[in-house]
């Protein structure tokens, strides 16, 4: 079984990762290297080629940072500042990370409802569908900015839902910001959902039918429990595009904090390493939420009779 | 004097609309079933067989004629909660364990929780499934998995059962072992059966009644009362009078293809 795993699962994994850095390697070289034999020529140095390739591997502003440079910048920005440093990674991640999560729930809600309402009424079915579908035709950025906006304007305003909500300047932010994250979360999560209430068996239904079920017991009994594993699906799909969505809604906006505003503004001052050593975070921020809601769902399953694979 | 009546079929016919014009499922059916009977249907596919179970459950609806169970409607019937009915696969709910799939109709008729764990017991040790209900459905073989959904029919006081090729798809020694089973358990329980099947032996043997039926359109070619004794051990199988009935049984079937 160990032996098993390692053949299967960390040979080729590490094998693939370990081709991926050759080649990133490789590539830093090559892009960085007109840079710095400009560098050279102008200062009149004649570097041995050792030498230059050390050079182009340890630039402060490189086209393609090596990969050991992200690392550094990751582990130092990681382990080295107070979190509450405007420098630190696991700041910017959390404020991301807060906002994807808020987005996400708002979608889940917001998704589970639109599917219960589309099962349950053909009219909703026919009419409520195409608009699910052409809401996520559009580039989200070009609408995020516009989302952003509006909604802040509306929390923050003087009007009635400011006033049953009643949140401060930063909640309002942070609200609008994960609208952005529920806007492209909410759709797998529908689809998946309708797609799981009308996952039961004919016979499945025929059973409730003798027993002369109410809709609501056909409803908690049957298309609820059956519908799980399609909503997992799902999530994992709807985590990930909320994360994408939090940093898209701090891009065009100005934002102060959060792993899209890192990545904005190192991209004003051709901070590339920085730019990297955000994406590094945001992938891993990605890994561990799909992980996460990956356990949760084997949990689930296991809990609901799931066969061991 | 003779038992009442459970299931009363009059001139019953059932259409349906099909891509090429009108099937007749069902042409002027008349049967009656009392209280206590073990009534097979048997047939080719296509006789119309499980749509007369299904007209009984009011899973179909009859065009015309008239069905009355224990003196209902087939809807009233169902909403009486008059049946049990057993499909042709266990359909269960893999998410819940013997003990709640068993339960489940019980949850939804609104028995209380102690009722629900009492019934549960005796229904489990009916179909002698007790030992298993903590198990998942997928953790028993296909002729437990069938007998864990008898015992769900079994589990509310309906004393009409309604059982639809449920030993279809088992292999025939499990299949031999459940006839056996099944009939100790009518005489213990005392139900009204109705049972689809389209195994002669298999019909034979179990039933107090037999009804062949034969297609296009669906009707009922003969009935025939069984004059097997109550006590039927598996060796009956092999006896003059039990062949005898099963060759009427087959002639039956000759006579409605022809």
């Amino acid at each position: 079984m160990k032996a098993d795993t390692l053949k299967d699962k960390i040979v080729p994994v590490t094998t693939i990762l370990l081709a991926l850095v050759v080649i990133w390697y490789v590539a830093a070289i090559l892009m960085n290297a007109p840079f710095q034999r400009d560098m050279d020529g102008r200062a009149g140095a004649t570097p041995s080629t050792l030498e230059f390739i050390g050079k182009t591997l340890a630039q402060p502003k490189p086209i393609l940072p090596a990969p050991h440079q992200v690392a550094q910048n990751v582990y130092e920005n990681t382990f080295l500042r107070s979190l509450s440093s405007n420098r630190s990674l696991v700041y910017h991640s959390w404020v991301t990370l807060s906002s994807t999560l808020l987005g996400f729930g708002f979608g889940m809600l917001l998704g589970i409802l639109l599917a219960v309402l589309i099962v349950h009424n053909r009219a909703m079915d026919r009419s409520l569908m195409p608009w699910l579908v052409a809401s996520q035709t559009i580039p989200i950025l070009a609408i995020a900015p516009m989302i952003v906006i509006i909604s802040y304007n509306v929390l923050t305003g003087d009007n009635a839902v400011a006033h049953l909500l009643n949140l401060d300047s930063d909640a309002s932010r942070l609200v609008s910001k994960a609208l952005i994250s529920t806007y492209l979360s909410f759709f797998p999560v529908a689809v998946g959902m309708v797609k799981g209430l009308r996952s039961p068996e004919i016979m499945h239904l025929d059973l409730m039918r003798t027993y002369y079920a109410s809709p609501m017991q056909t409803f908690w009994k049957l298309r609820v429990p059956a519908s799980i594993p399609f909503l997992f699906t799902s999530m994992k799909v709807a985590i990930a595009a909320s994360l994408v969505g939090a940093i898209v809604g701090e891009l065009p906006t100005g934002a102060v904090a959060g792993i899209g505003s890192k990545l904005l503004a190192g991209s004003y001052y051709s901070q590339t390493i920085d730019i990297w050593a955000a994406l590094v975070a945001g992938s891993l921020l990605a890994g561990i939420l799909v992980a996460i809601v990956g356990v949760a769902a084997k949990i689930v399953d296991r809990a609901m009779g799931g066969r061991p694979a | 004097m003779q038992a009442p009546s459970v299931v009363s079929a009059k001139d019953l016919c059932l259409t349906y609309q099909a891509n090429d014009g009108p099937v007749r499922a069902l042409s002027n059916v008349n049967l009656d079933v009392r209280k206590g009977d073990f009534v097979s249907f048997i047939g080719p596919s296509g006789c119309g067989k499980t749509t007369f179970l299904r007209v009984i459950a009011d899973l179909e609806k009859s065009t015309s004629g008239e069905i009355s169970i224990n003196g209902m409607t087939p809807e009233e019937a169902r909403k009486a909660r008059a049946y049990g009915y057993v499909f042709q696969a266990p359909a269960l709910y893999p998410w819940r364990t013997i003990e709640n799939n068993i339960a489940l109709p019980l949850e939804i008729m609104g028995y209380s929780s102690a009722d629900r764990t009492r019934r549960v017991a005796e229904a489990l040790d009916l179909v002698s499934l007790s030992g298993f209900e903590k198990k998942f459905p997928w953790q028993l073989s296909g002729g437990m998995q069938q007998r864990a959904s008898i015992a769900r029919a079994l589990a509310f006081d309906a004393d009409l059962l309604l059982m639809d090729e449920p030993f279809g798809a088992l292999d025939e020694i499990v299949r031999d072992h459940l006839n056996e089973e099944l009939l100790k358990l009518w005489t213990r329980t005392n139900k009204t059966i109705c049972f689809v099947t389209h195994s002669i032996p298999e019909a034979v043997y179990l039933s107090t009644k037999i009804v062949v039926m034969s297609p296009r359109p669906g009707r009922v070619t003969d009935i025939i009362d069984s004059t097997l004794p109550a006590e039927r051990p598996l060796d009956i199988r092999e006896t003059p009078e039990f062949l005898e009935i099963a060759h009427r049984v087959r002639e039956g079937l000759r006579t409605g293809h022809a």
